[in-house]
């Protein structure tokens, strides 16, 4: 709703936008509680949004300047309510919505503050919400994203999807919703290790880039797979209570055999043709997970010749610790340990709690139970929240005197 | 069986109290559709009513003079209206105990609806 009402005021009356919406949700809650939720909520609320915009346009006309390409169109009755309409109307919003989503991910912003601005414009979380997730100070946050939306008000209009910086903008706005997504996935937040809105939400963006034509490239498909088969093992990854299993132990009749069908189609149109981005290196390690039965069953060189693969991003610690790890499963423990003993920088691991749990499954399986219990022992010590140290903690325990 | 208007009344307080934070906006409003369920379950709901919106306008006396009000900060500012039907004017207070802008401190008034009938 917020987009399709900057197209109206235009993004620099994004406030305004903001406060309509806060309007209509609070006549939602007065006229509901009386009347009952209406069978169409969000219908309710467009239209209750869409009618305070009309009287925003009408009184204000002369004192503000509104969207700078309705222009005349906002200025005379008549054609002032079909514009409005407009801007309300299925394929307008989508297109806004997209547009929104190309503008909060300014290459001038910061990445946090692009998806901080993400989620508060396009999926309505409020500053404090965010905040939680990301681990940072409320107020922050909402520096964060005052100053997001200044450098939004700036360009006065939305993104334009046939600028000649589309390209580049789609890259960006791409590794906005992949690192989104790990957020809700892998999360270092202090309540909950993972937050599943905050997947779902990656995954509703990415669906929309895949429905309009120019950003459904090959890597934009590699990225919904990746999304999808790691959303498909939610279930089994995190309980009620919020504790984490590890993926060699999740019972894997709990993954969501739809997702994993979605994505395996997902990735089959994504490698039609030439281009293998990070993406499809990360999508076709997932589905080499999602194919095994078991953890046992898993095709492990695949993996590794995954892992092996030039990257157009740096690699990183934990990205080579992946990869010893898919050492360990396909040449065994010591081979495992000796590649985890290779990694460049691997100092930089210090403060991950799952370098020292590899190191102890590895330990484990080689039968030195001491060392295993040191390192496992290492990894509690670094845990960074709750769930981690409680999983952790487990571990240590299942090893044996 | 009568009609009876009930009028709700709310403190300023406590409708920021009860629309706070989007969450507490959300429970107040099911505590709302809880209680009206129930009285429609039972068959004493004749109209949920309408809200009430603050900034309407006063017109007074023989001068006929108009101001601006009531406003929202104002005390016992009517929040809305519903229309019941109970045996008398006891029992139609009994029902309304259910309703949530009591837990805000607030009130209902409870009117019968003049009737036509003979």
């Amino acid at each position: 709703m917020v987009a399709a009402l900057t197209r109206i005021f235009g993004v620099h009356n994004l406030p305004l936008a903001e406060d309509v919406v806060q309007h209509a949700f609070l006549r939602a809650f007065e006229v509901w509680k009386l009347r009952g939720v209406p069978e169409n909520p969000s219908a309710w609320l467009m239209a209750t949004a869409k009618h305070r915009a009309l009287d925003i346009v009408r009184n204000e006309r002369t004192a503000r300047t509104f969207a700078p390409e309705l222009g005349r169109l906002l200025d005379t009755e008549w054609t002032m309510a079909p514009a409005v309409a407009e801007a309300f109307s299925a394929h307008t919003i989508r297109d806004d919505q997209l547009r929104m989503m190309f503008s909060c991910c300014h290459p001038q912003l910061p990445e946090e503050a692009q998806i901080a601005l993400m989620l508060n414009i396009l999926c309505g979380f409020g500053a404090d919400e965010i905040a939680g997730a990301f681990l940072v100070k409320r107020s922050a946050m909402e520096k964060r994203i005052t100053r997001g939306k200044k450098v939004l008000a700036k360009s006065r209009k939305l993104f334009d999807l046939t600028d000649v910086e589309f390209s580049s903008r789609l890259d960006t706005v791409r590794r906005g919703l992949y690192l989104l997504f790990n957020e809700g996935y892998h999360g270092s937040s202090a309540r909950v290790a993972v937050r599943s809105e905050l997947c779902h939400e990656a995954m509703r963006l990415v669906a929309m880039l895949m429905d309009h034509a120019p950003s459904n490239s090959a890597a934009t498909g590699a990225l919904a797979t990746l999304l999808c088969l790691h959303a498909s093992r939610l279930r089994a990854r995190v309980n009620e209570r919020g504790e984490i299993t590890a993926l060699a132990e999740q019972d894997r009749s709990q993954w969501d055999a739809a997702l994993i069908a979605q994505g395996i189609t997902l990735l089959e149109d994504a490698s039609v043709g030439e281009v293998f981005s990070t993406y499809h290196i990360e999508a076709v390690i997932a589905a080499a997970h999602s194919h095994a039965k078991s953890i046992g069953d898993t095709n492990w060189g695949v993996i590794v010749l995954m892992y092996d693969r030039p990257m157009s991003i740096a690699p990183s610690p934990v990205v080579s610790l992946n990869r010893a790890i898919a050492i360990g499963e396909r040449d065994g423990a010591a081979a495992g340990l000796q590649a985890i003993r290779d990694i460049a920088d691997r100092e930089r691991l210090d403060a991950y709690p799952f370098y020292f749990a590899a190191m102890g499954e590895l330990e484990l399986r080689l039968g030195n139970n001491a060392a295993a219990r040191a390192r496992f022992a290492d990894a509690v010590r670094v845990a960074r929240n709750v769930t981690e140290r409680r999983f952790l903690t487990k571990r240590l325990a299942g090893v044996p005197a | 069986m009568a009609d009876f208007l009930l009028i709700y009344r709310n403190t300023p307080a406590a409708s920021a109290a009860a629309f706070g934070t989007p969450e507490m906006a959300q429970q107040n409003m099911q505590r709302w559709i809880s209680w009206m369920r129930e009285l429609e379950s039972q068959g004493h709901l004749k109209d949920g009513g309408q809200p009430l919106e603050p900034g309407g306008k006063m017109v007074q006396g023989r001068s006929k003079a108009i101001t601006d009000g009531p406003y929202a900060e104002s005390k016992d500012l009517i929040g809305g209206y519903s229309i019941i039907s109970a045996t008398d004017a006891a029992h139609a207070a009994e029902l309304a105990k259910g309703c949530p802008t009591l837990d805000g401190d607030g009130s209902v008034e409870v009117r019968p609806v003049g009737s036509m009938a003979l």
